[in-house]
């Protein structure tokens, strides 16, 4: 049985397309700093650090690690880096909090980024492969497909992509954090923005963001000591399947389904849209969230999409399971951090410190994240109360 | 100072890395069938599931496989897009439509190009046939393939799509 852990404090950078005041190094120090300032401790409190960000060819800087040690304050220091594609920053934060759960350190330091200016994502996952036909038309092009046959199968009214567009850059609106800053989008504006992988549209896709997140992960003795209100680990998982295998359904992959089974046996879920208060989940193309609705259990099998166009994960609409309030993947993408904002972000809302995006008296909350060929999983569920 | 010197804040310093690929045991088969203008797959001892491009294993099962299948020329649309965005070092011109094909006798997908269609007209089931480069520029490569296009055939409902034997709709 795990020992007990909790969020004790949170850092982030504003995401932007470009930092060019700061390097990677000035950038993941800043973030460490926010978070320590907010649990209201020093560089001298942490055990270990624990680092995840993004395939090192998006910035060129291999094992990016070891060069940001003096940066994070790790010299002399247990450190460890984490490396699961576009879920990374979820499977940071589950690492760092395995590193205190099972005993090992009693306060860790986990950060996670992207410097996406100083990168090109697109080519770095469109890279010829030996032998193979030079076709991977970035991130897009690999999930526009799966879109489009979620599509077929729900039946879903054409405009569902564009509804999420819309809700969750409203949502960014409310958080100053947020890369895009687009209080007055409508759906007018989605729809007649160009396609770019058919089905998916340009404002249906997240941007490309500069940026890190951090958080402090302490045991049971010093979270119930911390200076604010800790967010309780109440459950985690993390899963992972095949790219490629007969029979796989991409749309709704298996891997998935058993992660959110597993934490929410953890946290005694039983209802996952009646009994969590919100949820931030990866979404980094709009589709995305009515294909998660419905394999994270909060809708049936092609029902997701009723949610999304009834308001019931929209805060603007009073929707009853606002899914990503801080505005989610959609409005900010700094890609090695986007997993770990939502474990923070839903951390956040667990402490009542989201601020302007605050769910009113939220008391459990989901984080996800999913990565490569949506193949990597990971899931936490906090509560604002001790288990 | 009398001029304002801009600040550097970015500096483009492009790497190369050149190295030697090896392509195991399972894709060197794969690629010596191809370059004689022969597409295989491997089918899965266990499951029985016939994968292409081989890797040499079964992702379901976890187990080898060995048994080398000729494939068709035919094979089925089970989605797409349509990119209207260049491939970096591709000089492809958009829109043109990646389709995830299976062809008979397979079980799985891969991507390729689909060409001499009208891009609004590709639909989920659709049949396709392989369009081969001219036989002197065939390499171990995917690519000797040009790309798929479109056949007329009846479309394969989709609980059939990834399911169909090497002679396609004969069964």
């Amino acid at each position: 049985m795990a020992n007990l852990a909790a969020v004790v404090g949170i850092g982030q950078t504003k995401y932007m397309t470009r930092r060019l005041d700061v390097s990677i190094a000035g950038l993941v120090r800043e973030a460490a700093v926010n978070a320590l300032q907010d649990a209201d401790l020093t560089w001298d409190d942490i055990d270990a650090v624990i680092l995840g960000k993004a395939p090192d060819m998006f910035e060129g800087v291999i094992m990016p690690e070891a060069y940001l040690t003096d940066a994070l304050g790790c010299n002399g220091k247990p450190m460890l880096r984490v490396h699961t594609a576009g879920s990374v920053g979820g499977s940071t934060a589950l690492v760092a909090a395995s590193h205190v759960q099972s005993g090992m350190f009693k306060r860790v330091l986990t950060v996670s980024f992207e410097k996406q200016s100083e990168s090109n994502a697109m080519w770095a996952l469109s890279n010829p492969q030996p032998f193979s036909t030079h076709l991977n038309a970035g991130a897009g092009g690999y999930f526009a497909p799966i879109i489009r046959e979620y599509m077929r199968r729900s039946n879903a009214p054409y405009d569902v992509g564009i509804k999420v567009a819309v809700k969750d850059r409203l949502h960014g609106a409310r958080n100053p954090l947020a890369h895009l800053q687009k209080p007055d989008i409508t759906m007018q504006e989605v729809e007649e923005s160009f396609m770019l992988w058919d089905p998916i549209r340009f404002l249906e896709a997240c941007p490309s963001s500069d940026g890190a997140c951090a958080m402090i992960i302490a045991n049971e003795e010093l979270a119930d000591k911390a200076s604010k209100k800790p967010a309780w680990i109440r459950g985690v998982a993390m899963r992972s399947e095949p790219t490629m295998y007969a029979g796989r359904d991409e749309v709704n992959p298996q891997a998935g389904r058993d992660c959110a089974a597993d934490v929410y046996k953890q946290a005694g879920i039983t209802n996952p849209r009646k009994d969590l208060d919100c949820a931030e989940v990866y979404v980094p193309f709009s589709w995305y969230e009515p294909m998660w609705l419905e394999n994270l259990g909060f809708a049936p099998e092609g029902e997701g999409w009723k949610l999304t166009m009834e308001g019931a994960t929209s805060l603007d609409e009073g929707g009853d399971i606002p899914w990503n309030c801080s505005g989610g993947v959609l409005s900010s993408n700094a890609i090695g951090a986007s997993g770990m904002i939502r474990f923070a972000e839903a951390a956040r809302q667990v402490r009542g410190d989201a601020g302007a995006h605050q769910v009113e008296g939220a008391k459990l909350a989901l984080g996800h994240a999913y990565g490569g060929g949506a193949q990597f999983y990971a899931m936490w569920v906090v509560g604002s109360e001790k288990p | 100072m009398s001029e304002e010197q801009e600040v550097v804040t970015v500096v483009k310093a492009p790497v190369y890395l050149k190295y030697n690929f090896t392509a195991g045991a399972a894709p060197a088969r794969f690629l010596a069938q191809i370059k004689k203008g022969v597409l295989t797959g491997q089918r899965c001892p266990k499951c029985s599931a016939v994968y292409v491009p081989p890797r040499g294993s079964c992702g379901g099962c976890g187990v080898a496989t060995e048994e080398e299948v000729v494939l068709s020329n035919k094979a089925t649309v089970q989605s797409f897009t349509i990119v209207y965005i260049p491939i970096p070092n591709n000089p492809i011109q958009p829109p043109y439509i990646i389709a995830n094909v299976v062809p008979d006798g397979a079980n799985v997908s891969f991507i390729h190009l689909m060409s001499e269609c009208v891009n609004e007209d590709v639909h989920i089931g659709a049949r396709v046939e392989a369009v081969w480069k001219p036989k002197e520029e065939w390499g171990f490569a995917m690519d000797n393939i040009r790309y798929y296009r479109p056949i007329d055939e009846p479309n394969v409902p989709v609980d059939q799509i990834g399911k169909l034997s090497v002679n396609g709709q004969e069964g």
